[in-house]
């Protein structure tokens, strides 16, 4: 059974389109990072997943049911971007609330605290805690229950960054056990090591969705490779140079290294010609990243028409 | 049913906790005995009076009071949790609107009934205890009527502060709207109804006069505890109206039933058409 499964999804706020034409789908045991930038619709999904409201068009299935039912919301754990708990209440008497809302087992409650480490200060008002500790709480209150789907609206805002590797390392572990998690941030280095699959969200519409590997054949960038000169840094040149007829690729002059972008199908044949040329002290292979890849597919077209409201 | 209750739980001990509950049974309780012992001082004499006169006084306070508590303790009840941000997550819960705003509406208002209990309750008592030779059973039928229709009065009025908390997105301008809605019942009402019996030189229908009364629920409330002693000598102003009514006490009761009612429903309407 999916975790969720939009298929065909798409929604309208009075006349404007927010979301267009998405299939997307979660396993359970997997990860998935959503991005997109301001307005792109990452919200907007995350609320249709949610249940919170339904699609102009299309289907979205939650865990084998209809979002939003009773039964289904029960099994969805939700920590929101920004969340002020009760202020007058302590983090233990919130995250009781919370658990009698769920019918999760009311023992639970000290035990999550204990894990996102408010343990000390569970007895205390949340108008004393500090952001990173009003995270935790949300962290704590999403965990509820052992949810089988997780969203996370931007988890490691407020977190030092002790407390974000334990957050990724408690994701994992979850992931371990089945639980399917979206991974909604803009820290696009922080995540990457952690999600299985990335969606990538502009003006309503998924751009690309998959894991690493297929999203940067996908893109087709280049690999930039860093080459340190054995000697000369004119013979490293030519040696590059001549290799250029066969692979079209561009060189950079920087600190006395040369940086070149390489198309990733012709990689190889250019590092063999390389070490084989004698001419190289040190390598570097740079695989685009995620933010390179995110780029790519959102286009660089400044600020202009990324803006908009969520 | 239990999300209804753990939502009506955490109102309830969050009045505990700030101390709303001790406070307006405190006043409740102040109020009612200052008014048993000196509501006559103005006749140059001190003690207490009769109950039904005492009645009457309590009467026309609360009229002023518990639409006010009413308003203050509701009027946030949505959109304070939307400005926390607690609104989203809530109905990320399997929790539906109604049960929500239903779960608000029993501890908000058990929270006054308590309050409105306690308060005018321990007042009955001293009353029964203290004053000598004052008819019990007569003051206990008084007190009840008066407790019970306080109560269903201060329903009526957080019902009406939902309305407004259900369709606002800010709280300054809740605030503001609960307010207006109090000087409306509470100041304007009867000012623009005796204002247009004037204007009207007695051509309005004679028969549908007294109707008027019972868009207000406030003058319902005022008609209940002082027509039920059979004594319209008291009804002052546009309440001389209601010895018009053809409607007996048992009218009046459904009618203030119906000013919890009908607010109610329509504040659940309006939430479950609110865009989260």
């Amino acid at each position: 059974m999916n975790c969720f499964q939009l298929e065909n999804v798409s929604h309208r706020y009075d006349k404007t389109t927010v979301l267009r034409g998405i299939d997307l789908r979660l396993n359970p045991g997997e990860i998935l990072g959503l991005f997109g930038h301001n307005g792109a619709g990452k919200t907007t999904s995350i609320k249709l997943i949610l249940g919170l409201m339904k699609p102009s068009e299309g289907k979205v299935t939650v865990l084998g049911g209809e979002a939003g039912d009773p039964h289904v919301s029960q099994h969805i754990g939700y920590l929101p971007e920004n969340v002020m708990f009760y202020p007058q209440l302590t983090g233990r008497e919130i995250l009781s609330h919370f658990a009698r809302l769920k019918g999760a087992p009311l023992n639970q409650v000290p035990k999550l605290l204990e894990q996102v480490g408010l343990g000390d200060a569970m007895n205390a008002r949340t108008k004393t805690y500090s952001k990173g500790m009003r995270q935790r709480l949300g962290l704590a209150q999403a965990l509820l229950g052992k949810p089988r789907l997780l969203m996370l609206d931007e988890p490691t805002v407020g977190l030092d960054p002790v407390a974000t590797a334990d957050l990724y390392r408690l994701l994992r572990d979850l992931r371990d056990e089945g639980t399917g998690i979206v991974l909604c941030s803009h820290v696009l280095p922080g995540v990457e090591p952690y999600i299985d699959r990335a969606a990538i969200l502009t003006g309503g519409s998924l751009k690309a969705a998959g894991d690493l590997p297929s999203l940067r054949r996908q893109a087709n960038m280049p690999v930039t490779l860093t080459v340190k000169p054995a000697g000369n840094l004119l013979e490293l040149e030519k040696v590059i140079d001549q290799a250029k007829q066969s692979t079209g690729l561009m060189m950079k002059n920087d600190h006395g290294t040369l940086q070149v972008d390489v198309r990733p199908s012709d990689k190889m044949a250019l590092i063999e010609t390389l070490i084989q040329s004698g001419e190289v002290a040190d390598l570097g292979i740079h695989q685009p990243s995620l933010e390179d890849i995110y780029v790519h597919f959102i286009g660089s077209g400044g600020l202009a028409h990324r803006g908009g409201s969520q | 049913m239990n999300s209804i209750w753990t939502i009506a739980r955490k109102e309830l001990s969050d009045s505990f906790r700030n101390r709303w509950l001790v406070a307006i049974s405190l006043v409740f309780a102040t109020l009612a005995l200052g008014i048993a012992w000196f509501g006559a001082a103005a006749s140059g004499q001190v003690g207490y009076g009769s109950t039904p006169a005492t009645i009457a006084s309590l009467a026309s306070l609360g009229i002023f009071l518990i639409p006010l508590i009413a308003l203050l303790l509701a009027y946030d009840a949505i959109v304070g949790e939307e400005e926390g941000g607690t609104l989203l997550l809530l109905m990320t819960y399997p929790l539906s609107k109604s049960q929500l705003l239903l779960g608000k509406f029993l501890g908000h208002g058990l929270t006054l009934a308590l309050a409105t209990l306690i308060g005018f309750g321990v007042a009955g008592i001293a009353i029964a205890v203290l004053v000598d030779g004052v008819a019990v059973g007569a003051l206990a039928v008084a007190m009840g009527r008066f407790i019970g229709s306080t109560i269903l009065l201060g329903w009526g009025f957080i019902a009406l502060a939902y309305l407004v908390s259900v369709r606002v997105s800010e709280k300054p301008i809740a605030a503001g709207m609960a307010l207006a809605i109090w000087f409306f019942f509470v100041l304007i009402f009867d000012l623009v109804l005796l204002g247009a019996l004037v204007a009207s030189e007695g051509k309005l229908n004679p028969e549908l006069l007294p109707w008027l009364l019972m868009l207000n629920p406030t003058d319902i409330y005022r008609l209940l505890n002082i027509v039920a002693f059979g004594d319209s000598t008291q009804l002052s102003g546009v309440l001389s109206l209601g010895s018009d009514l053809p409607i007996g006490t048992g009218g009046l009761w459904l009618g203030l039933g119906l000013w919890c009612a009908i607010p109610l429903t329509g504040a659940l309407l309006l939430f479950k058409n609110r865009k989260i």
